[in-house]
């Protein structure tokens, strides 16, 4: 067998990356300078990608060289950058004089806690731009210099930031604990963007931004490919259902337009996900229609800048005012809601030409909706289990033992609790909580969000990924827990990996596809085969009798 | 290194205002022209940096949301940690600034063989918070006792509970020894969590020293000292009505102590402690989680360059034609 390369999990001895040491390095951190090693950081954005998005300073560079090729004047520009955004956004001027480094943030981060780097710690990550705020903004910073926590711009700090804005995942978990409220993410979205001006992305993230740009999704796929592969997912639900699924494309006049994010579309377990809303949808007979144009809901100019999240964003709202639709229907993804929460009717909005989202089956007005008219699916479900729209049949689930990953966004960005948790328990009787310091508000991160899930950075996932697959491995052991229900794309595919690796045995789910596998639908021949085309597992006689055992909180 | 800085300038401090009366005769200076910039720098000071604040603009509602949301009709949502509402904006923001609701929930996570990251929960923080902050605003409020008179019926009240506890005379205040123990916390914890001496600046340093500086002198003016507090009445009833005196009997430890005051007031508005007026701006707990119910509008928000449907089907329309896929340009 070919030696194990860091970018697979089998490099990574669990032991050794285990064996983590809290105690900072002897040495203040600002003394401290990045070490690149394999496995802990991402390959730089192609020239390609920022040159079709008209970015600044395309150029092909190289992350563990000494040059970075960065603009002659990139100082200036880095606090002109840093200028602007601070009288900008409150947030960002506010969170750079008010921390009292109290220390509350410090272990509530996943990278310190699978990691030990001090440098993740929430507060020192936002002192390596506070800084240099205080360096070049502040009286007392010009005067006193290091002292007083000040240092200068120099290209090792780029460095730096790169190294550590990009082992963020903008889950915004420290800011819970924190009594300011100080959030990261922010810190974060800051220093990318201040980044990006140098032209410094990952191509992890840039690429994604450039297809999603071009062919209105993530992956690329042009509007055939998203036609083939629907009908090829309409073919395995045949088969396993035995019913022939529609596929509106890019329909006119229809109620709803649905999106998703792209991910649905092409990694397992999403694309089973992906078939379960199709399940439903046809069930319903929902006038809805997919569109190839807007046929991306997550959104990686999150992870980018605003300017970018607008730019994507754009076409949510100009796909359903050209295709006439009434409202919009989102699927399962963590940090497309939080854009389609907190910036997308503020960005592109308003909505006005649509219409407040009602539900067709059960009449329920989704008024918490109203403005950006837009509806989670979940929220949409929850509604029709709650009036008996759907013929359930748990038992067909009675060999899956769930637990919920509470995804970052729905939770600190929404407050999606309950909603997926109702459901999981309507569709699986065998439903279990993880500890309660890990979930709802308190859940942890996969590891791999904001643009860091890739193969590249696997280290660093796996530390990341080390609070949720703790807990994961708590419920498999205590409660013989199979698999973890995950309402996000990208958790969907790096949970995949860090339940490899820390508690192997669980696979992850998508709510709906749960959903569409204990369905009953009209016409459906007997089923034998889930949505993944496996056999599903003949109940035991009294197996099914301990479920529902569900904590409630 | 961080720490002993800020701790030989705050006895340097002390030494100036009590040298510089006793030794040099400087009253004037340390016992009236200080205090005066000090309470104009402190309130320009503090107005300034909030403006400045206010100046900048909150773009997007970024609430960070800390329970169940506001959606269907049937699920119980979490009005405070959640709000949708001002008022549940209100009863967050008062729960936040009053009692720290935030640094209450932290946990303390450990890792154990295995590995296993145990959680647990650590109110020490909050506590060590709360006692100073609630303490300190006592203490403030009793100080308020020299500068009027009458004394309001408020002040007399706080300073009889606060000496409820009386263990002979002078009164013992329950406050002087909860800040002082609450500060030694607050300073010990920095000094000996690895993690916290590793973040700790000069700036966090400064004025805990400062702060326990002005604690100390004022227990030893009250308790040991035992400093004429009519003639310090005397002097800050002088300074309110504008007409300075400077009572020979007021110990000159005092004008160290007053010194060390005067410090923390013009420091205050430069430095983290803006904190406390931060809290209220801070747009992660002060904004409602309505998100979808009302659109926030964005002052700076501009025109971006997009990616038209136009646009993309001129780049795919012979894909989509050969696919089905119906288009607007034939």
């Amino acid at each position: 067998m070919a030696t194990p390369t860091p970018d697979t999990i089998e490099y990574y001895k669990k032991e050794k990356l285990s064996d983590i040491d809290y105690e900072p390095p002897a040495g203040g951190w600002m003394d401290t300078p990045v070490n690149f090693r394999p496995g802990s950081w991402i390959y730089p954005g192609k020239a390609k990608h920022l040159q079709y998005l008209d970015l600044p300073n395309p150029r092909e560079w190289v992350v563990t060289e000494k040059d970075w090729k960065l603009q002659e004047n990139w100082k200036e520009i880095v606090l002109k950058g840093m200028s602007e955004r601070l009288s900008k956004y409150r947030s960002f001027k506010l969170f750079m004089d008010i921390c009292v480094r109290c220390g509350a943030c410090a272990d509530k981060c996943h990278f310190f806690i699978g990691g030990g780097d001090p440098k993740n710690m929430p507060v020192l990550r936002a002192e390596l731009l506070r800084s240099i705020y205080r360096n070049d903004f502040t009286a007392i910073g010009r005067v006193l210099g290091k002292i007083v926590g000040a240092r200068e711009l120099t290209e090792d700090v780029i460095k730096e930031w790169f190294y550590y804005f990009f082992q963020c995942t903008e889950c915004r978990r420290c800011s819970v604990f924190c009594p300011y409220g100080i959030d990261t993410a922010e810190i974060t979205m800051m220093g990318r963007e201040l980044l990006g001006l140098l032209g410094l992305y990952v191509n992890w993230v840039i690429e994604p931004v450039a297809n999603c740009f071009r062919t209105g999704n993530h992956l690329g796929i042009q509007p055939h490919g998203l036609k083939d592969t629907l009908e090829f997912f309409a073919d395995d639900i045949e088969n396993a259902t035995g019913v022939k699924v529609k596929i509106p494309i890019n329909k006119k006049g229809a109620e709803i337009l649905f999106v998703t994010p792209s991910g649905d579309f092409l990694a397992d377990p999403g694309t089973f996900t992906c078939m379960g809303y199709m399940v439903l949808f046809n069930e319903l007979d929902l006038d809805f229609t997919w569109s190839t144009y807007a046929s991306e809901g997550g959104n990686f100019g999150l992870f980018t800048s605003h300017e970018m999240i607008k730019r994507l964003n754009a076409k949510i709202y100009a796909e359903a005012k050209r295709l006439g639709v009434k409202w919009i229907l989102g699927g399962e993804c963590g940090h497309m809601w939080r854009v389609m929460h907190q910036y997308m009717d503020t960005m592109n909005g308003p909505a006005d030409f649509l219409q407040v989202p009602k539900s067709p089956i059960t009449g329920t007005v989704f008024d918490n909706a109203r403005s950006t008219k837009m509806v989670h699916i979940v929220e949409f479900t929850a509604d029709l289990i709650k009036h008996g729209k759907l013929k359930l049949d748990p038992k067909r689930n009675d060999h899956i033992r769930v637990t919920l990953h509470d995804s970052c966004n729905p939770a600190r960005a929404l407050g999606m609790l309950e909603e997926p948790r109702y459901i999981l328990k309507n569709v699986c009787r065998n439903f279990y909580e993880m500890p309660e310091n890990t979930i709802r508000e308190q859940t942890f991160c996969c590891g791999g969000g904001a643009g860091l899930g890739t193969d590249e950075n696997m280290e660093m996932r796996l530390r990341g990924g080390l609070p949720r697959g703790n807990a994961v491995r708590y419920v498999q052991e205590k409660y013989g827990v199979n698999q973890l229900a995950a309402m996000c794309a990208i958790d969907r595919a790096t949970l995949t990996t860090v339940c490899n690796y820390w508690a192997p045995g669980v696979l992850v789910t998508g709510i709906h596809e749960l959903v569409a596998n204990a369905m009953v639908l009209n016409g459906e021949k007997e089923r034998t085969i889930n949505l993944r085309q496996e056999e599903i597992p003949r109940a035991e006689s009294g197996s099914a009798e301990k479920g529902g055992a569900a904590d409630v909180r | 290194m961080n720490a002993l800085i800020p701790l030989i300038a705050v006895i340097v401090l002390f030494l100036v205002g009590w040298l510089g009366t006793d030794q040099a005769g400087l009253y004037v200076l340390f016992g009236a022209a200080i205090p005066y910039i000090a309470i104009v720098v402190f309130f320009c000071g503090l107005v300034y940096r909030v403006v400045r604040w206010a100046a900048s603009p909150v773009p997007f509602r970024i609430p960070t949301t800390c329970g169940q949301q506001k959606s269907l009709d049937w699920i119980r949502p979490n009005p405070v940690d959640n709000p949708y509402t001002l008022f549940g904006v209100l009863v967050r923001m008062a729960l936040e600034i009053l009692f720290f609701r935030s640094l209450l929930r932290n946990t303390k996570t450990e890792l154990k063989s295995g590995p296993r990251v145990v959680y647990s929960s650590n109110i020490w923080l909050w506590l060590g918070a709360m006692a100073f902050h609630w303490s300190f605003l006592v203490i403030l409020i009793r100080h308020m006792r020299f500068f009027t008179e009458p004394v309001p019926f408020f002040v007399t009240f706080l300073h009889q509970a606060d000496g409820f506890f009386q263990v002979g005379v002078p009164i013992f205040y329950a406050t002087s020894f909860i800040l002082l123990a609450a500060l030694s916390y607050l300073l010990l914890r920095r000094l000996f969590s690895p993690q916290l001496r590793y973040i700790s600046l000069v700036n966090d340093y400064f004025p805990l020293f400062l702060l326990i500086g002005i604690g100390l002198s004022g227990f030893w003016l009250r308790y040991i000292t035992k400093t004429d507090i009519v003639a310090v009445k005397e002097l800050a009833l002088g300074l309110v009505s504008f007409t300075p005196t400077f009572p020979e009997s007021v110990s000159p430890l005092f004008y160290g102590h007053l010194f060390l005051v005067c410090t923390l007031f013009i420091y205050f508005p430069f430095s983290k402690l803006m904190h406390m007026a931060g809290v209220f701006l801070s747009p992660t707990r002060n904004l409602a989680n309505n998100n979808r119910m009302v659109r926030h509008i964005n002052p700076w928000n501009y025109p971006v360059k997009v990616h038209t449907y136009e646009e993309y089907e001129d780049d795919f329309r012979e894909k989509m034609k050969k696919a089905g896929i119906v288009v607007e340009k034939e």
